[in-house]
């Protein structure tokens, strides 16, 4: 039980320690660009003319 | 806390919108920021946007030939999740600004939920799972993926993106038609909802409330309960906006974290709170 207690007291670290992994995945596969790409063009779908 | 709130919403939404050549020549921000997404619902195609949305950032990867998993946008959300919850959506987007001033004019009389609430609230993850999700994987316009919930339901992009850049650059505001009118149409309902419903849009649309409200039960930003302290005399009740009872307060999905619960009670046993100490429970 102290166990578990423990764990969802600290959940928010574990969360902050994915958030990291999953962004340096995302770094390593090159994700980083693609969204970059994207966000500087003008996204015609955002303004409705797409 | 409540002139608190509406400061840092304010420069917040100045500080990410910060680019105001873009603004004066109608173009956008191509700068590296742009690869970083903000916390909250921000179009980057608004002409001051200095960084990127993160379901927009979540949709361009969904978008890309061949499946991958979003592992940078996911990121995102876990990094600004845990450590914040629904508290983005209540301090820091720009589009919850907006609803927010515009519930502030006294015109009708006000009303903290829709009818149907109970069921209406499930249409926030309807919108992620069905349009930002599914939309973004199998919906395919020509030879491109289509950004489902920027295209077709995004008021974030029309107010922030579509109207500054189409007042100055008359190239895009030629181009406009049939979408941008059913898009102006969204827009301006959820205005006028918002001028009697409370963040109607954040409360049955956004999936950026939706995935934020997923981790609302133990990110590091909590409001915490006093209980040998409380009368029950429920001020905090009364006060929230999108009328949560004591023990959904913080850790219901639905809960933004405004603090008007935290400025309501008057034994001041409600309170932010980074860490759990001892003789303190969560909600």
């Amino acid at each position: 039980m102290g166990f578990w207690r423990r764990i969802s007291r600290h959940a928010w670290m574990l969360g902050v320690l994915a958030g990291a992994v999953f962004l340096g995945i995302g770094a390593s596969l090159k994700q980083l660009d693609v969204i970059w790409k994207k966000a500087v063009m003008i996204c015609l779908e955002c303004i409705g003319i797409g | 806390m409540k002139r608190l709130r509406l400061a840092v919403q304010i420069l917040f939404t100045i500080v990410t919108n910060g680019y105001l050549y873009g603004f004066m020549n109608g173009k956008i921000y191509r700068g590296s920021l742009k690869f970083a997404c903000v916390p909250g619902l921000n179009c980057y195609s608004c002409p001051g946007a200095v960084a990127a949305c993160p379901i927009g950032a979540l949709q361009a990867l969904l978008n890309q030939k061949g499946f991958q998993i979003p592992f940078a946008a996911l990121g995102a959300f876990f990094l600004f999740g845990s450590l914040l919850g629904r508290f983005v959506c209540g301090w820091l987007c720009p589009f919850g600004l907006v609803q927010d001033l515009l519930y502030k004019i006294p015109i009708f009389k006000k009303k903290k939920r829709l009818p149907f609430h109970p069921i209406l609230k499930y249409g926030k993850y309807g919108v992620l799972i069905l349009l930002v999700c599914a939309g973004s994987i199998f919906l395919f316009g020509g030879y491109a993926k289509i950004p489902a919930f920027c295209k077709y339901l995004c008021p974030s992009g029309t107010l922030f993106g579509a109207l500054p850049l189409f007042s100055v650059n008359e190239a895009l505001r030629d181009q406009a038609g049939g979408l941008f009118l059913w898009k102006l149409g969204i827009l301006l309902f959820l205005i006028l909802l918002s001028l009697k419903v409370y963040r109607p849009f954040c409360q049955y649309l956004c999936p950026l409330g939706a995935i934020y409200g997923w981790f609302n039960r133990f990110s590091l930003v909590q409001i915490r309960w006093e209980k040998e302290q409380c009368v029950s005399c429920m001020a905090c009740e009364k006060a929230c906006p999108v009328a949560l009872s004591l023990h959904e307060i913080s850790r219901s999905p639905e809960c933004i974290r405004c603090g008007k619960c935290v400025d309501a009670c008057p034994q001041h046993c409600l309170r932010f709170s980074g860490k759990r100490p001892d003789g303190f429970h969560q909600v």
